[in-house]
């Protein structure tokens, strides 16, 4: 069964909210110094899902990225912890993307490699969490998907998925192929193993240009964007935290309780 | 863009009555239509649709255009597309409003790609630009770090998926004036490509944590499964849920459909007591609508206490044993 995962690299969203500093000029965010960008964590749960489907029925897994050479990063991170093999996919004009023209892109590397059963996104990025692309992606190669997978079994041909919704789960059945986002409900992600990591030192990631996968510029256009980030601004809190004391732990306890019984 | 005109409210059903989330967007929706000048409609799916067609117009819609097909009683991605695709092909909306739940977040993006527009998620606020008339969306990015203003300027429908409880109800009136349109056409069963094998209703113990009044959260600072108790009795004590970190989630204390933040559930509240939890923002973006907040924790500058009403500094495993007593006395009295 052949896998193909798209993933992001991502500002590591466990960074202290000190740290995070935007340019609302530019509607950037300006990385930290020292702290290197990872994989998102929805798309590294996609990963896992289908190093979970290899294990179970063998095939080869193919990761792609959109973004910096830097992406090659996080590729050899799929690899450590199963993947086969990987590309980058980065040229200029592939830069500040909307979803659609993501979209794009990815059905064109998608269309180059071939030969899938199952196409996996993360529910949607870590960073903008725009939370769209792969439904899009699915729209745009005439493929059945679903949404916020926490478990994809491959049984008889068909997959079986578990998808999450609010008071419980439904269980659906898909053609292959298919496209499927993946929940963090799927579970934790494998920790490379020294096989993976030696492998994933060793790989060559060769980059994709537009020419390479047969972008054309004119789906790359900006003018025609589906949508525009017109601002990015770091909302202002400011709460008052009122300390809570007392002589001793429990008699700051009792305190609390009893301002507490006062709000509900 | 004059080709397209009015807002479009996508409701949902649960169990025979439209959806909170609906009547919110109804709200919202009538609005952007008043200021818009334009009128506002909304879709209704499903056998029994047109039982609620009043409803709709009693919710401040103009228009109340009706699926009604068994095909559409329960959500199926597929049949929900197609039917809400070829309505806006045909109605020609210029605004597209759902509920960023579990229907929306599968709707809307794969609609979204079937019909070219544009797109904003997860939205708090939404509002015209005086000047283009076009729809302005706010959502939270970097996982609440930071929040965009995203715009379509020439893709249509201006779409937004709209958080649970962060914009006020519509307001019924059942004088209200409006017409019930009934949507013509067939779903194509062999377009339903993906087969919905079951529903399973999990049944959470105690109460549900999206609804709770009061949540208790616990992170990695609890530190151990067993500790872990003294976050459920607390909870338990003041009748509420409990939620935890995805690092408390992780080490495996807490089930991972009890995480709060930006990779797990939202929550708003009337209460919210972080327990042993630096409040990383991650965490945070998904209880900041709370009415008050609460920390306890041992370090002073922990971040969480940037957003709490009430703290406590000092280590959880002395104060909460004693805040859960203290509270159970009170409600004894």
């Amino acid at each position: 069964m052949n896998t193909i995962v798209c993933v992001k690299q991502v500002l590591d969203p466990e960074i202290p909210p000190a740290k995070f500093k935007i340019d609302p000029e530019a509607k950037q965010v300006i990385p930290p110094a020292g702290v290197p960008p990872v994989i998102s964590v929805y798309d590294e749960r996609a990963v896992e899902a289908a190093c979970r489907l290899k294990d179970k029925h063998k095939g080869k897994i193919t990761v792609i990225s959109m973004g910096s050479a830097k992406a090659a990063d996080v590729i050899k991170h799929a690899i450590s912890m199963g993947a086969d093999d990987g590309f980058v996919l980065q040229d200029p004009a592939f830069e500040n993307l909307d979803s659609f023209g993501t979209a794009y892109v990815l059905s064109k590397a998608i269309q180059k490699i071939g030969g899938y059963d199952l196409i996996l996104c993360g529910r949607q990025a870590a960073d903008w969490g725009a939370g769209q692309v792969g439904s899009i992606l699915a729209e745009i190669l005439g493929l059945p998907v679903v949404t916020l997978a926490c478990a994809i079994e491959a049984v008889d041909k068909k997959l079986k998925v578990k998808r999450m919704v609010s008071d419980g789960y439904e269980v659906l059945e898909a053609p292959m192929p298919s496209l499927v986002t993946v929940s963090s409900e799927i579970g934790l992600p494998r920790l490379p193993g020294g096989m993976g990591l030696m492998m994933a030192r060793k790989k060559q990631i060769p980059i994709w240009k537009a020419k390479d996968i047969g972008a054309e510029p004119s789906q790359l256009d900006k003018a025609k964007a589906h949508t525009e980030v017109t601002g990015l601004s770091v909302p202002t809190r400011k709460t008052e935290c009122e300390i809570i004391a007392g002589g001793t732990p429990g008699e700051a306890a009792a305190n609390l309780a009893l301002k507490i019984s006062k709000l509900i | 863009m004059d080709t397209h005109k009015g807002v479009l409210v996508v409701g949902e059903i649960t169990e025979g009555k439209l959806a909170p989330i609906t009547i919110e967007l109804l709200g919202a929706g009538r609005k952007l239509a008043n200021e818009l000048g334009e009128e506002l409609s909304i879709l209704l799916m499903g056998s029994k649709a047109g039982g609620l067609g009043q409803e709709g117009i009693a919710y401040g819609a103009d228009h109340v255009y009706v699926a009604e097909d068994t095909l559409l009683d329960q959500y199926n991605s597929e049949a929900y597309t197609q039917v809400a695709a070829e309505l806006c092909r045909k109605a020609l909306p210029s605004i597209m409003l759902l509920g960023y739940t579990d229907v929306g977040c599968d709707l809307a993006p794969r609609l979204n790609g079937r019909l070219g527009g544009g797109l904003a998620m997860d939205c708090l606020a939404l509002s015209v630009d005086p000047a283009t008339k076009l729809l302005v969306s706010t959502r939270p990015v970097f996982g609440g770090n930071a929040q965009a203003t995203i715009v379509s300027k020439v893709a249509r429908p201006q779409m937004a998926t709209v958080r649970l409880k962060t914009m006020p109800p519509a307001e019924r009136n059942d004088s209200r004036q409006g017409k019930v349109i009934p949507v013509e056409g067939k779903i194509d069963p062999s377009a339903l490509k993906v087969k919905v094998v079951e529903r399973i209703k999990e049944e959470t113990e105690g109460v549900k944590l999206e609804d709770a009044e009061v949540v208790v959260s616990g992170g990695r600072g609890i530190g151990s499964a067993q500790n872990w108790g003294m976050i459920k009795e607390l909870a338990l004590a003041l009748g509420g849920a409990v939620g935890a970190t995805r690092p408390a989630c992780d080490e495996g204390w807490a089930s991972v459909s009890l995480q709060i933040g930006q990779s797990g559930k939202v929550v708003s509240p009337k209460l919210y007591i972080a327990v042993a939890l630096s409040g990383a923002m991650s965490h945070i973006s998904g209880h900041l609508g709370s009415k008050y907040i609460v920390a306890i924790n041992k370090d002073k500058d922990a971040n969480i206490f940037s957003v709490a009403h009430f703290g406590i500094v000092g280590d959880y495993k002395e104060i909460v044993p004693a805040l859960t007593a203290k509270l159970k006395e009170l409600k004894s009295k």
